[in-house]
C-alpha cells in the first residue's frame, strides 16, 4: 500500500516536473498573497513623433491643421486593477496606486505595483485621482498625493480642494493676444483637467476609467524571478484629435469649465498598448 | 550637633520638596488647557475631530505657524496679518485683502471664528476641510505667493519648530498633514460665545436684553433669521441677497460648483462681533452697518438666483424703518464678544 502511493507521489512530481520543462512557464495558481512586480509604462509621443519639449524648430500639427510645441505635461494614473487570461481581478492596494506621470521626468513613467503571480490579459486604471481619495482626510494624502509635492508642479487646485488629473501646456502662433487668447503675448495654450464631482453638490466629473486589453500586444507573465512591463503608448495628439476633436485657437484655455469635460472624454483614447516586456 | 544638622539638612530638603510640589501645582493650574469645549447652546460641531484631537501642543504649535511670516514667499506676511485678533481675524480697513508685496485680493478676509461648524470655507465655498483651506493663502499669488514646500523647508531650520512638532505630534517630522492639522487645532480654538446675547441666552446671572435689544431681536427673528440662523448667526448655506455683481463680475459659489443656479451665491456670514469686522459682505463694499441696512431696505437687485425671501410679494428687499434700524443694531451690539478679540491665548506670543 504505502509502496504504490510512494510511486504514484514519484511519478506525479516527474508528470509535474516534465511538464514544467516543456511547456517552460506554466501559469501559477492564482494566490491573492502570492505577489510579484507588474510595471505599466507610460511612453508619451505626439502622433508619429516622440515628445521633445519646447521643440519650436520641428512643431507639430493637429487635424485642425495648427502647429504647437508642447511645454509641460503632467498627469496622475491611479486605482491600478489587473484581470487574469482566467478571470481573476486583482486590484492593488489602494494606497500603493497613485503616480504622478511627468513628461519631462523620464524615471516617473513607470507605475509599479504589486500583483500576484499570473498571467494578465487586461490592465485597468483610472486617469485621474478618484473622488474618495479627494475627499480624504489630509493625514492619508502622502506621496504623490502629497499637496505640498504635487504643489509645486501645480497639480492641486487650493480654491476647489481638488486634484488637477492631466495638464498639458505649450504654445501655438494661432492664439490670439486679447483676452480670448493669451493676453501676455506668448501665445501660451494651457488645459488643466480636473474636477472629480463636488463633495456636496454634484459638479463636473473628469474621472475616467482605462480599460486595456493585452491579448493582441502580449499578455503579462507576472513572476517573482522578473520583472513584467506593459509597454503603453500615450498619444497627446488625441488630446485635440480625439472624438471631441477641437481647435486650440477657440479654446486655448481650458481649465475648471464645461468644456473640460470633452476634453478629458478625449483622454479616454490617449493609451494604446504597444507591446509587453515579460 | 551632628544630630541637629542632620535634621536641619532634613528640613531643608523637605521645604524644597514642598516647593517644587506646589511650584508644579500651580504651573498645572495655570496650563490647565481644556482642549475644544462645545458652548452648551451651540449645536454638535462638523468639524471631524475624531481625525485631530485638540490638544495643547498641537493648539501652541498652530498658534506659532498662524502667526509665522516664514509662510509666505519673502517672510513678510503670516495669516494673522490678514486675520488680526483685534478684528475679530479679519482684516479692518480692508475692502479686499491686502497681501504680499502690497498685492490686493479680490475678496474681504472674514473673520477666523466658531469654524468648527462650517460646512464649507470662504466666500464662494470650493473648499470642503478646514484642514485643506491654508493651501490657499500659501499659494495664492496676491496672499502669501509661497509653496508649501518650501515652507516645511524653512520651518525645519529654525530650532523651535522640530521641538513643537514632537510635542504636539510625537516625533520632530513636520510634514504637510501636522502642519495642516496644527493650523486647523488653533482655529477651531477661535470659538465666540461670550457675547451678551449668549450670556442671555444660557441665562447667566444678570444678563438681560434692554427693551430696545429685545426689540432689535424681534424684529431680527422675522427679518433676517432664516440665512443668518441662531445661534452661530449663519445657517452655513449659500444665498444670492441682491448684491449688484462686482467690478470683477465674482459669482460665488458657481466658480466651484458650474451649476447655473448656483451663480451669485455667497456664504451667508456669521452677524457675530459686527463692531470689529466692517467693512461688510464679500468684497467688503459697505463700509457702515447703516450701508447694509440700506441695501436690504431698497438696493436689492433681481440678479439670477435671488432667494425668494428677498422677493415676496411682488416687492424686493426687506423694509427697515430708521427705528427698525436702531433697533436691530442695538440687537446686533449684544454680538460683540470681547473676549475674543482679547483672548491672550489667541493673541501672538
Ligand atoms: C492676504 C490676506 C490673507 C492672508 C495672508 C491669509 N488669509 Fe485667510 N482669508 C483671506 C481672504 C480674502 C479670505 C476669503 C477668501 C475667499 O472667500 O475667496 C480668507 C479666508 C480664510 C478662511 C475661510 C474662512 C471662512 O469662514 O470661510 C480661513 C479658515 C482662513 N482664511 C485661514 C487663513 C490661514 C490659516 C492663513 C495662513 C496660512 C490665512 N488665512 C492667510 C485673506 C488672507
Ligand atoms: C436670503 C438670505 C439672507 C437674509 C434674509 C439676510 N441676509 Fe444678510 N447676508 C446674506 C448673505 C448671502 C450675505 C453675504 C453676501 C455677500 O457678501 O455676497 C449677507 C451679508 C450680510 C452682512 C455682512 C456681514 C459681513 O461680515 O460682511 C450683514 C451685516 C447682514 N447680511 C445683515 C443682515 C440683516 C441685518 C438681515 C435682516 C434685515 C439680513 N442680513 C438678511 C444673506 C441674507
Amino acid at each position: 500500500m504505502k509502496k504504490t502511493l510512494n510511486f504514484i507521489i514519484i511519478s506525479a512530481i516527474t508528470i509535474a516536473i516534465t511538464a514544467c520543462t516543456k511547456k517552460n512557464d506554466p501559469t501559477p495558481v492564482y494566490n491573492p498573497a502570492n505577489l510579484a512586480s507588474l510595471s505599466v509604462e507610460f511612453d508619451n509621443i505626439v502622433g508619429d513623433r516622440t515628445l521633445t519639449f519646447n521643440n519650436t524648430g520641428s512643431l507639430y500639427t493637429n487635424t485642425a491643421g495648427e502647429k504647437f510645441s508642447i511645454s509641460k505635461l503632467q498627469y496622475f494614473i491611479s486605482n491600478i486593477k489587473v484581470t487574469s487570461t482566467s478571470g481573476n481581478v486583482y486590484t492593488v492596494n489602494q494606497d500603493s496606486s497613485y503616480f504622478l506621470i511627468k513628461g519631462q521626468d523620464k524615471a516617473t513613467r513607470f507605475a509599479k505595483v504589486k500583483v500576484p503571480e499570473g498571467d494578465y490579459a487586461k490592465v485597468t486604471f483610472t486617469i485621474g485621482v478618484d473622488s474618495l481619495r479627494s475627499t480624504m482626510d489630509i493625514s492619508k494624502r502622502t506621496g504623490a498625493l502629497d499637496p505640498s509635492g504635487t504643489m509645486d508642479d501645480g497639480m492641486y487646485w487650493g480654491w476647489n480642494s481638488g486634484y488637477i488629473f492631466f495638464k498639458l501646456e505649450g504654445n501655438s502662433d494661432v492664439i490670439s493676444n486679447d483676452v480670448n487668447g493669451d493676453p501676455t503675448g506668448k501665445k501660451q495654450f494651457k488645459y488643466h483637467i480636473g474636477g472629480f464631482g463636488g463633495y456636496s453638490a454634484p459638479t463636473i466629473n473628469n474621472i475616467h476609467t482605462v480599460t486595456i486589453d493585452l491579448t493582441a500586444g502580449g499578455i503579462a507573465k507576472v513572476r517573482k524571478d522578473r520583472q513584467a512591463n506593459v509597454h503603453l503608448l500615450v498619444d497627446l495628439m488625441k488630446v485635440f484629435n480625439g472624438s471631441n476633436s477641437f481647435s486650440i485657437a477657440a479654446h486655448p484655455n481650458v481649465m475648471f469649465s464645461e468644456f473640460s469635460t470633452k476634453i478629458s472624454a478625449n483622454l479616454k483614447e490617449l493609451f494604446k498598448h504597444d507591446h509587453t516586456e515579460n | 550637633m551632628k544630630k541637629n544638622i542632620f535634621w536641619m539638612v532634613l528640613a531643608t530638603f523637605t521645604l524644597f520638596l514642598l516647593a517644587c510640589k506646589k511650584e508644579t501645582q500651580i504651573k498645572e493650574a495655570v496650563s490647565g488647557f481644556l482642549g475644544f469645549q462645545k458652548p452648551a447652546h451651540f449645536p454638535e460641531p462638523v468639524y471631524k475631530f475624531a481625525n485631530n484631537k485638540v490638544t495643547e501642543g498641537g493648539f501652541k504649535l498652530g498658534r506659532a505657524l498662524f502667526y509665522e511670516a516664514r509662510l509666505s514667499r519673502n517672510n513678510t506676511v503670516s495669516c494673522g496679518s490678514c486675520h488680526i485678533q483685534s478684528s475679530a481675524f479679519t482684516q479692518h480697513g480692508h475692502e479686499v485683502s491686502h497681501g504680499i508685496d502690497d498685492r490686493l485680493g479680490t475678496r474681504n478676509s472674514p473673520p477666523i471664528m466658531n469654524l468648527a461648524w462650517n460646512k464649507a470655507f470662504m466666500w464662494g465655498g470650493g473648499v470642503f476641510d478646514l484642514d485643506l483651506q491654508p493651501i490657499v493663502p500659501i499659494t495664492a499669488h496676491e496672499e502669501m505667493d509661497e509653496t508649501l514646500e518650501n515652507v516645511m523647508a524653512k520651518l525645519r531650520t529654525v530650532p523651535k519648530y522640530p521641538t513643537m512638532f514632537k510635542t504636539a505630534f510625537g516625533t520632530e517630522e513636520i510634514t504637510t498633514a501636522r502642519f495642516m492639522k496644527a493650523l486647523s487645532q488653533f482655529m477651531l480654538m477661535c470659538v465666540s460665545a461670550n457675547a451678551k446675547y449668549d450670556k442671555v441666552m444660557r441665562k447667566e446671572a444678570g444678563a438681560t436684553f434692554t427693551a430696545d435689544e429685545a426689540a432689535g431681536y424681534a424684529l431680527f427673528k422675522t427679518k433676517c433669521a432664516s440665512c443668518h440662523s441662531e445661534p452661530l448667526f449663519t445657517d452655513n448655506g449659500f444665498h444670492n441677497n441682491g448684491l449688484a455683481p462686482s467690478n470683477i463680475d465674482d459669482q460665488g459659489l458657481y466658480t466651484a460648483t458650474l451649476i447655473a443656479t448656483d451663480k451669485y451665491k455667497f456664504k451667508a456670514p456669521s452677524l457675530r462681533n459686527l463692531s470689529y469686522t466692517a467693512p461688510y459682505m464679500h468684497d467688503g463694499r459697505f463700509l457702515t452697518l447703516n450701508g447694509v441696512f440700506e441695501h436690504y431696505n431698497s438696493e436689492v437687485q433681481a440678479t439670477p438666483n435671488l432667494d425668494p425671501l428677498l422677493q415676496q410679494n411682488g416687492k424686493r428687499g426687506i423694509s427697515l424703518s430708521t427705528d427698525d434700524r436702531a433697533k436691530l443694531t442695538a440687537f446686533l451690539k449684544t454680538l460683540d464678544d470681547t473676549e475674543l478679540i482679547t483672548r491672550q491665548d489667541l493673541s501672538e506670543q
